[in-house]
């Protein structure tokens, strides 16, 4: 008995471990990773951090599905990005997309995207703002504190209050609100 | 004689006012002047610099809206909020050694404050200004 409970034990550690399929995504990581699946898979391309990242916040390609990506991270689409040029060259477009469809909510284990998913079910967000999970989880901190607060401005700004936001953390243990020391959750 | 000198040494300055490029920026003026840019002229790089257009209901300008009239400070972006690096080569050495992306933001920013690409004679000129600040 405690034979086959030892050898159960190293079959699982091994497949674990030795799995094929180390990647962030993986099944077998998220099992094995109990630390960081409540959140998002973080950002780990860096085409995509510095790309995205070179104008505003590095959204997790976790915050949004796959649908709402693909509209987004389009060559077309990206000459008028919210009002902005944004455009790519196509190997630097074909990077980031990828790996933003690759990680999009829909396709991540993490729990924070895992809920997303579900709430994105029957729409295409194409603004962070307007996804349903977000908009629910922020819609008790007063409007002074965000639009009004000039050192917030808006939602869309993660990493004003997050402070652990580039770490793909959003734990409200982790929220600092700019002119509001006192806030508590 | 000195006042001749002085004056010769004032005027190479002048003619020379790509103090501070880099290999980079040379090789993009190159390929300008290979897309039709003639010699690159920093005075009018300067104008259309401060030029204010009017884009959807706001005064925009290069000087004002998203970079620092002063190349020695960060911008903002007028929208966005994001802060710019300093322009000046001096002060942000990172600057114009990346021909990609100096590729990338001119076409992303002519697009933006003018709603066109910009010419290849604009874009000399444009470098040839902010080089020499």
């Amino acid at each position: 008995m405690r034979s086959q409970l030892k050898s159960m034990l190293l079959i699982t550690a091994l497949v674990v471990t030795a799995s094929p399929a180390q990647a962030e995504e993986s099944l077998w990581s998220w099992l094995g990773n109990p630390f960081r699946q409540k959140e998002f898979n973080p950002v780990s391309n860096a085409a995509y951090r510095e790309e995205c990242g070179a104008c505003h916040f590095a959204y997790q390609p976790g915050l949004m599905p796959a649908k709402s990506w693909q509209k987004l991270l389009d060559a077309k689409a990206l000459a008028d990005h919210f009002g902005e040029n944004a455009e790519l060259d196509a190997d630097t477009l074909q990077e980031v997309r990828t790996f933003a469809l690759e990680n999009a909510a829909d396709k991540s284990y993490y729990k924070r995207a895992r809920k997303i998913a579900v709430a994105t079910e029957n729409e295409t967000p194409l603004r962070i703002t307007e996804v349903r999970y977000i908009k629910r989880k922020h819609h008790e901190i007063p409007e002074k504190m965000v639009k009004g607060n000039k050192d917030v401005k808006s939602l869309s700004y993660c990493d004003a209050c997050h402070t652990q936001a580039g770490k793909a953390v959003f734990d409200a243990d982790t929220v600092r609100i700019p002119n509001y020391p006192d806030w508590d959750d | 004689m000195k006042k001749l000198v002085a004056a010769a040494c004032a005027l190479s300055m002048l003619l020379s006012p790509l103090a501070f490029a880099t290999p980079e920026s040379d090789a993009l003026l190159q390929e300008y002047r290979t897309e039709g840019a003639g010699k690159a002229d920093p005075v009018k790089g300067k104008q259309n610099w401060e030029r204010v257009v009017e884009m959807d209901g706001a005064q925009m300008s290069c000087a004002n809206s998203c970079h620092n009239s002063d190349f020695a400070k960060d911008g903002k972006h007028h929208k966005t909020g994001k802060v710019i690096k300093p322009m000046s080569v001096k002060v942000n050495p990172e600057r114009y050694t990346n021909i990609k992306k100096m590729k990338k933001w001119f076409k992303r920013n002519c697009n933006d404050a003018w709603g066109r690409d910009c010419t290849a004679q604009e874009k000399a000129d444009f470098l040839a200004f902010m080089l020499a600040q």
